[in-house]
């Protein structure tokens, strides 16, 4: 019955073409490369315009002030304490790039995610990857920060033998894996979702008798874009939270 | 048409992706659900439990959502 709404396949909604003539070149300069383009130049711009510091902020410097304040009271203190506040640009250029990324999901003629291809959330992986370890090497040095993260203390001598890969694993694999997959796999569903219903919302202009339950996805869809805006916004905040959680715990095994 | 004619990959992605679905889903109420009575009984720790909460969302939907790159990869076999 619904044979006339056609799901695009994937490869249909998250290749594009390449623009300016560029198409197959080793430069080739896509719709994804241009989220990307225009998330530095947004984050660069916040960074430059934020940078005036007269008294009574106003315009871009507001929008800087808030979001340094949100990075550093709502990721940094509670994840790695006032030690880590030496890591606020790192953390902040890390939360409004993944925003500015995935804030396009949304932007009337681009609607792409830049995330919603695994290039990007895969380089952002790794380099909290690197971070990490990089954090726990220099505040613990190589032995012990192997021997903390490897050995927890507290645990029987025998049992070692099950713990140490477990923790291998799951500290120096998973998680750069899982930190890659949350956050690529979140805005391609978002990506999914808002074309499923722009699909279905496109069906409005059949002349069926089903046409009258076609208003609802068209309601839906502004729903959807609105909770994009929500998921966009939270999945660079995990994304944050959880490279600030991996640092702090790098930094102080204690805790 | 018989059954076995109807069994498709993207039949099989499709539900083996909404069983995997079931999991989480648990979870994240569950795990909401606690966070909510924490802040209700509590609510100067509103914050802390907040921050918390997101953490454990995280790893909780991260098995959602590698159900969900699977049933992706499940189509395209």
């Amino acid at each position: 019955m619904f044979a006339a709404l056609e799901f695009p396949p994937l490869s249909h909604i998250v290749n594009w073409p390449g623009l300016f003539g560029t198409d197959g070149k080793l430069y080739e300069v896509n719709k994804v490369v241009l989220v990307y383009f225009f998330a530095v130049i947004l984050t660069a711009l916040l960074f430059i315009l934020g940078n005036k510091r007269r008294l009574v902020p106003s315009g871009a410097q507001n929008m800087a002030e808030m979001s340094i304040e949100f990075v550093q009271n709502e990721v940094i203190m509670p994840t790695m304490g006032r030690d880590g506040l030496g890591w606020t640009p790192f953390m902040l250029s890390l939360f409004l790039f993944i925003f500015f990324t995935n804030i396009f999901e949304i932007i009337p003629v681009i609607q792409m995610p830049g995330s919603a291809r695994i290039a990007l959330p895969m380089v952002l992986a790794l380099l909290t990857w690197v971070c990490f370890n990089v954090a726990g090497i220099k505040h613990q040095g190589l032995g012990h920060y192997l021997k903390n993260s490897l050995f927890p203390p507290g645990v029987p001598i025998a049992l070692y033998l099950l713990v140490t890969p477990i923790e291998f694993v799951s500290t120096f694999l998973v998680r750069p894996f899982s930190l890659m997959v949350r956050l690529f796999a979140n805005l391609l569903a978002g990506h999914i979702l808002l074309v499923t219903f722009a699909v279905l919302s496109a069906g409005l202009f059949t002349a069926k008798w089903y046409a009258v339950f076609l208003p609802l996805p068209a309601i839906g869809l502004v729903f959807f874009v609105a909770f994009e805006v929500l998921v966009s916004f939270l999945q660079a905040y995990v994304f944050t939270l959880l490279a600030g959680v991996y640092i702090g715990g790098a930094m102080n095994p204690e805790h | 048409m018989l059954l076995a004619n109807m069994v498709t990959n993207k039949g099989l992605a499709a539900l083996t992706y909404g069983l995997g679905a079931i999991g989480p889903g648990i979870g994240i109420g569950y795990l909401v659900g606690q966070a909510v009575q924490a802040m209700a009984r509590q609510p100067e720790s509103a914050g802390m439990v907040r921050t918390t909460m997101f953490l454990g969302i995280a790893f909780v939907e991260a098995l959602a959502l590698i159900g969900f790159v699977v049933f992706f990869l499940g189509q395209a076999g």
